[in-house]
């Protein structure tokens, strides 16, 4: 077990062999699920997943690095366009939808650190960041939104305006001959399980390594982190920067899940559910995030059927309700009433940070 | 010229309104309690119903603008007493949590009065000058506005009220050992904050379409009037919106209403590197 100490620390919770257990096996249920369940289960499924990208990367510089950042989807959406144009341009033939893939992730990842840099180098913190993050997205909203004539092209790509783009093709992954694999149905699912499972590992490597540690040095009192030789502000753009390219994944497999992507992604309802999710998450945890946002587009949907109106007032009072009640999150909040149930008898404390 | 010269005018006046009109409220609840009211579009939302509501059930448009800023108003004191209270020693959960408040508002009232309401009519018709004709209304704005940034100094620079509010933002725990109850200052700004953006909504309700989502066409003006006016809100705003509203008419004059937003943006992006602290800041650098 020793090559699992890496992914181990002081800033994630669960460690030891139940938990990883625990991971091993959810991981085998979710990668079977295509064998035994209908499409559309696993199309779902697939949908809840390429969320998680945006909510894990809010975690990151959220929770970890305390930088509040109100427009994570300024990031999802630049990818989700970036793939569109990119890869109606370029077509699908030999796997060039990757090409499209990786600059829809360049141009968000570019984004973040220009803004970073403006941010963090210009002395904009707090609240601040939450204000000029969330005008950034509300823009590219307004801008996307008029977009509508045809003088609004990019090669062949339209931008249609409100109505947003659509028609972009799957991933393909060339194969022998001229036929090539669509990654659509059961290996997108594949494929999005499979980098859900490989960024979750890397950002829990990540914040419990030199780096995450420094963030949380940073998160609590930046002063100090500076007085004792940190490059805070180095810090702050690698961090923001990171959850910009993880916005931008979630945007693009977003825009390849229903080959559609529209300005309303970028909208003040849009950015405020990557909040939902990772304060619901408890933030300041990169599991807890994963199970909250998968579990809360879970309850979106189901509700949704009534209208979405609906589901987002639930998401409202959820939010106020953590905010006010659970500040740790719901996910915690959970599992130590289940270890309470289980330990009664033991003294109240016993069994903090276990999972 | 002389047509070109007064269009300018009057674009520039029009967008100083809507900057100042817009961020008063979000300014004042943020300068005096440092909470960033992401519920302030709502709450100019709200205003704006309940005057195209009551307006249209027969009251006088005037009273129902009055009507539209106290039901504002008196909302956000109940907010204030709910939630904001609770959060004060947690900023950012504070913030959050008014933006829980937001979407809540918003698609419930999707959800209560449906996606739009039958507007009002702009009142006061309109006059031709110089070959351009131009909306008495849009003329009031501009003055109204100048009239509500008087009328917060006066209340916070004349009255006990601003002494005791000022009192609370520079020390509050000492503020409390004087006497002051600084709860009730808290609550009084939120609610003045909640009623200034509910005004807001009422004046613009007669020339823009009543719907839920209305608050978001103010929210980024109004953050962006706030970042650039800087720490001291009283002192920031006006200027913040002068200039705002110049880079704004000047290109939206020459190269379109969406190159006038993009610039708006950027330059706050230039300004927030160039005065971290805004404008106040700056006009206040040699004082601290």
């Amino acid at each position: 077990m020793n090559w699992l100490s890496r992914f181990n620390g002081p800033q994630t919770l669960g460690e030891g062999g139940v938990f990883w257990s625990l991971f091993v096996v959810t991981v085998i249920v979710l990668a079977t699920v295509p064998l035994y369940a209908e499409f559309f289960i696993v199309n779902n499924l697939a949908y809840f997943l390429l969320w998680t990208f945006m909510a894990l990367g809010l975690s990151l510089i959220w929770g970890h690095a305390g930088i509040l950042s109100f427009g994570q989807t300024a990031f999802f959406g630049l990818a989700g366009y970036g793939y569109g144009v990119i890869s109606i341009n370029l077509g699908d033939a030999h796997g060039l939808t990757w090409v499209a893939f990786v600059g829809a992730l360049i141009l968000p990842t570019l984004l973040a650190a220009v803004v970073g840099y403006f941010m963090f180098y210009g002395g904009v913190r707090d609240v601040f960041v939450g204000i000029v993050t969330l005008s950034i997205t509300l823009v590219m909203e307004t801008f996307m939104a008029q977009t509508a004539g045809p003088e609004w092209a990019i090669g062949t790509a339209r931008l249609n305006g409100f109505n947003g783009m659509s028609g972009m093709p799957p991933l393909t992954i060339p194969w022998f001959g001229d036929d090539s694999i669509m990654l659509d149905g059961n290996p997108f699912y594949w494929f999005v399980l499979a980098l859900v499972v490989v960024v979750y590992l890397a950002l829990r490597w990540l914040v419990n390594s030199r780096f995450g540690n420094v963030l949380v040095a940073i998160r609590e009192n930046p002063d100090r982190a500076e007085m004792l030789g940190y490059n805070v502000r180095l810090y702050q753009l690698a961090v923001f920067t990171i959850g910009g390219t993880l916005a931008g994944i979630s945007g693009v497999l977003y825009t390849t899940w229903g080959s559609y992507i529209t300005p309303s992604a970028m909208g003040l309802t849009a950015a405020a559910l990557p909040i939902v999710w990772t304060a619901a998450g408890g933030r300041k945890d990169i599991t807890t995030t994963l199970v909250a946002t998968v579990f809360l587009l879970w309850v979106s949907q189901t509700l949704a059927v009534k209208g979405a109106q609906y589901a987002l007032v639930l998401m409202g009072v959820l939010l106020l309700v953590v905010v006010l009640l659970a500040p740790d999150g719901l996910v915690l909040l959970v599992v130590r009433g289940i270890g309470r149930v289980f330990r009664r008898g033991q003294p109240a404390g016993s069994n903090n940070g276990a999972l | 010229m002389l047509a070109t010269v007064i269009g300018f005018l009057y674009q520039f006046a029009d967008t100083f309104a809507f900057l100042i009109l817009s961020s008063v409220g979000l300014a004042i609840i943020f300068g005096m309690m440092g909470v960033i009211n992401l519920a302030h579009g709502e709450f100019i939302m709200c205003g704006a119903y309940v005057t195209v509501l009551t307006a249209r059930a027969g009251l006088p448009l005037p009273l129902a603008m009055v009507l539209g800023a106290l039901t504002a108003g008196i909302i956000g004191m109940l907010i204030e007493y709910f939630v904001i209270r609770r959060l004060y020693t947690r900023l950012f959960d504070s913030i959050v949590a008014t933006w829980a408040i937001s979407l809540i508002a918003t698609q419930g009232m999707l959800i209560v009065v449906g996606p739009s309401i039958e507007g009002l009519k702009t009142p006061f018709g309109s006059f031709d000058l110089a070959g351009l004709s131009f909306s008495w209304y849009r003329i009031l704005l501009p003055v109204i506005a100048l009239l509500i940034l008087g009328g917060i100094y006066w209340l916070f620079m004349k009255t006990p009220f601003g002494v005791r509010a000022r009192a609370t933002i520079q020390n509050p725990s000492m503020a409390r050992a004087l006497g002051v109850d600084t709860d009730r200052v808290y609550a009084l700004t939120f609610g003045l904050g909640a009623a200034l953006a509910g005004l807001t909504g009422a004046l613009y309700a007669p020339t823009m379409t009543t719907v839920p989502t209305m608050g978001s066409a103010f929210i980024v003006q109004s953050f962006v009037t706030v970042v650039v006016g800087g720490a001291d809100v009283l002192l920031g705003a006006a200027p913040a919106a002068a200039v705002l509203a110049f880079i704004q008419s000047v290109l939206t004059a020459s190269y379109g209403q969406l190159i006038g937003q993009v610039g708006l943006l950027l330059t706050v992006i230039v300004v927030v590197r160039v005065l971290p602290k805004g404008i106040s800041g700056w006009m206040l650098r040699g004082s601290n």
